[in-house]
């Protein structure tokens, strides 16, 4: 029997706020132990909450840019558990009345296009950080991270593959990069994945028992983990076996998932609307102000690009899908305002790079001026495209500006057509055989001479050039 | 009964609270009292009448996005049973 999947993700994402949701600590990562705390996110008795404009501001925006419909009125609620990270004994969160819902992301997987539903997108607070010592029974508590303010977004169990779940998880990282509002570090622990995954024979509708996933802190772990799980129940499944409900964690060094705990200890969370906030309420005028202030997003680039740019629509969306790459994109086009070549260079060598190094075009050692220069180089043909592919290793490990490279590893070319006539002469010279071949027809053999000037010259003629030259000479 | 003595042992656990087996019963009759008290609210007509969970009007209750002072570490520490490394110290959860 086939079986197909049927996932989930549930996101949080940190927001770039100064200050904590509900009090004025700062919210910076890498602060020593327990310095950004105080009564309120310590839980102490007879403090307030207070909830930090901008973090609804930002969670707003998020709403808006995934075409969520926004609550005019949600309510604050708490979900109560202990836990050695939960000062308080509960989280706020929101539950019942959530700030949005409704909304959607389009996501490209294979060249086909999906439209994955959000359930809804809530503001909710941090947890704080345990440590476990690797050599006693014992957890150390950093209560920085709590009331760090976060947005946690749903989605409807739409996606069918760990494909179109990375795809949308992508997705939502580069809106919040775009939106400025989280920084998307997933191995920081800024932007966080769960996820829901259930199999059922293809065909089906009822929803099969599902698995909750957590742990899964890159693009590459999500995947991993989810084409596992599929591995797993499947294998369960066809054994006639039943699948259990659980939380399972993706251990990466194994390259597993295991259960961390089981339905009957399920949490029971008690929610209720917390007396201590009142309900956020978000007028018409407020959401257009927020609308008004959104910055171009992923879609509205892709459409720029194509139209004032001229770029196709597949390099459009490539360039556009990482917010960082299209900005080098563009800084790359100041020097060397010639979008498709700049666009053809980035997504052969550039992105070709990247994915050696598993790494974005932050760690690119190559400042887009340089790049610019370079393809300028060859605009002018003082150096071939073969050399400048070269040049643009070199660049990628040194980090050094082209000029400096060609000058030091004396790559010019050579576009005297004199010297390169010269040359060109005495191999054909040297291959009569290889002539009559020509001349009977069997043109392929430039080819054979244009590699032979190559030779002599280190690869230092103008290739085009070379070709018109052996063109020239063999028509005499 | 409103409430079950299963139900109380439930609420005990999400509690971490331990009770012995006459404390079961005894709570299981006080909390069912309780809840049958509340439960007149039952008694009275809410059709028509919209949900309510706060009794507040509507204050604007945003604090703006400003860092203000956090405690001073030891003073967070203060009430820690133990403490390393200015970290609390907790028996090991996973």
């Amino acid at each position: 029997m086939d079986y197909e999947a049927v996932i989930g993700l549930e996101v949080h994402a940190q927001l770039l706020t100064e200050s904590k949701i509900f009090c004025g600590c700062a919210t910076r990562f890498g602060a020593p132990p327990n310095t950004q705390v105080c009564p309120v996110c310590l839980g102490m008795p007879g403090t307030l909450p207070v909830l930090n404009r901008r973090a609804v501001e930002f969670a707003l925006k998020m709403a808006l840019a995934t075409h969520c419909r926004v609550a005019p009125e949600s309510v604050f609620a708490r979900k109560n558990y202990f836990y050695p990270d939960l000062p308080k004994g509960y989280q706020i969160s929101q539950y019942e009345r959530p700030l949005a819902e409704h909304g959607y992301l389009d996501i490209q997987v294979n060249g086909t296009s999906r439209r994955i539903g959000i359930t809804r997108i809530h503001l909710e607070e941090d947890a704080g950080k345990l440590i476990h010592s690797d050599t006693r029974p014992v957890s150390f508590v950093d209560f920085n991270r709590t009331g760090v303010p976060l947005i946690e977004i749903v989605s409807e169990p739409e996606l069918r593959t760990p494909e179109e779940a990375v795809a949308y998880l992508q997705g939502l990282r580069n809106i919040l990069l775009y939106l400025g509002i989280c920084d998307g570090n997933l191995e920081e622990g800024s932007l966080r994945c769960d996820a829901n995954i259930s199999l059922r024979p293809v065909g089906e509708t009822a929803f099969g028992t599902k698995v909750e996933i957590k742990n899964m802190n890159s693009f590459r772990f999500l995947r991993q983990a989810l084409e596992y799980e599929i591995r797993r129940q499947r294998a369960l499944l066809l054994e006639g076996r039943e699948i259990l409900q659980e939380t399972r964690l993706w251990d990466a060094a194994k390259g597993q998932t295991f259960s961390m705990r089981g339905k009957e200890e399920a949490h029971d969370y008690r929610y209720f609307p917390d007396p201590d906030l009142v309900p956020l309420k978000v007028s018409d005028a407020w959401l257009e102000d927020i609308r008004r202030s959104l910055p171009e997003l992923p879609a509205a680039r892709t459409r720029r690009f194509m139209e004032e740019y001229g770029l196709p629509e597949y390099d459009a969306g490539v360039l556009t899908a990482d917010k960082a790459l299209a900005d080098y994109f563009e800084a790359v086009l100041a020097t060397f305002p010639r979008p498709k070549q700049v666009s053809n260079w980035i997504m052969a060598e550039v992105l070709r790079e990247l994915k050696k190094e598993e790494a974005g075009i932050a760690s690119l050692k190559v400042a887009p001026r340089d790049l610019g220069r370079l393809l300028a180089l060859v605009e002018e043909g003082a150096i071939s495209g073969k050399m400048a592919k070269m040049v643009f290793e070199d660049m990628v490990t040194s980090g050094r500006d082209p000029e400096t490279i060609i000058r030091e590893r004396g790559l010019t070319q050579i576009s005297d057509a004199g010297a390169l006539e010269a040359q060109a002469r005495e191999i054909l010279a040297a291959h009569p055989k290889e002539v009559a071949d020509y001349r009977a027809g069997k043109t392929k053999v430039l080819g054979f001479f244009v590699g032979q000037l190559m030779k002599r010259t280190k690869g230092q003629a103008n290739p085009q050039l070379a070709n018109e030259i052996f063109r020239k000479l063999l028509a005499d | 009964m409103a409430i079950s003595p299963e139900e109380v042992l439930h609420v005990a656990s999400l509690a971490r609270l331990t009770l012995a087996p006459e404390e079961v019963g005894l709570f299981t009759r006080q909390l069912g009292e309780i809840l049958a008290y509340v439960n007149k609210l039952a008694e009275v007509d809410t059709a028509g009448v919209t949900p309510m969970t706060h009794v507040l009007p509507e204050p604007e209750a945003f604090r703006e996005d400003r860092v203000s002072d956090s405690l001073p570490r030891e003073e967070a520490l203060t009430n820690a049973p133990a403490r390393e490394e200015g970290a609390f110290v907790v028996p090991r959860v996973i």
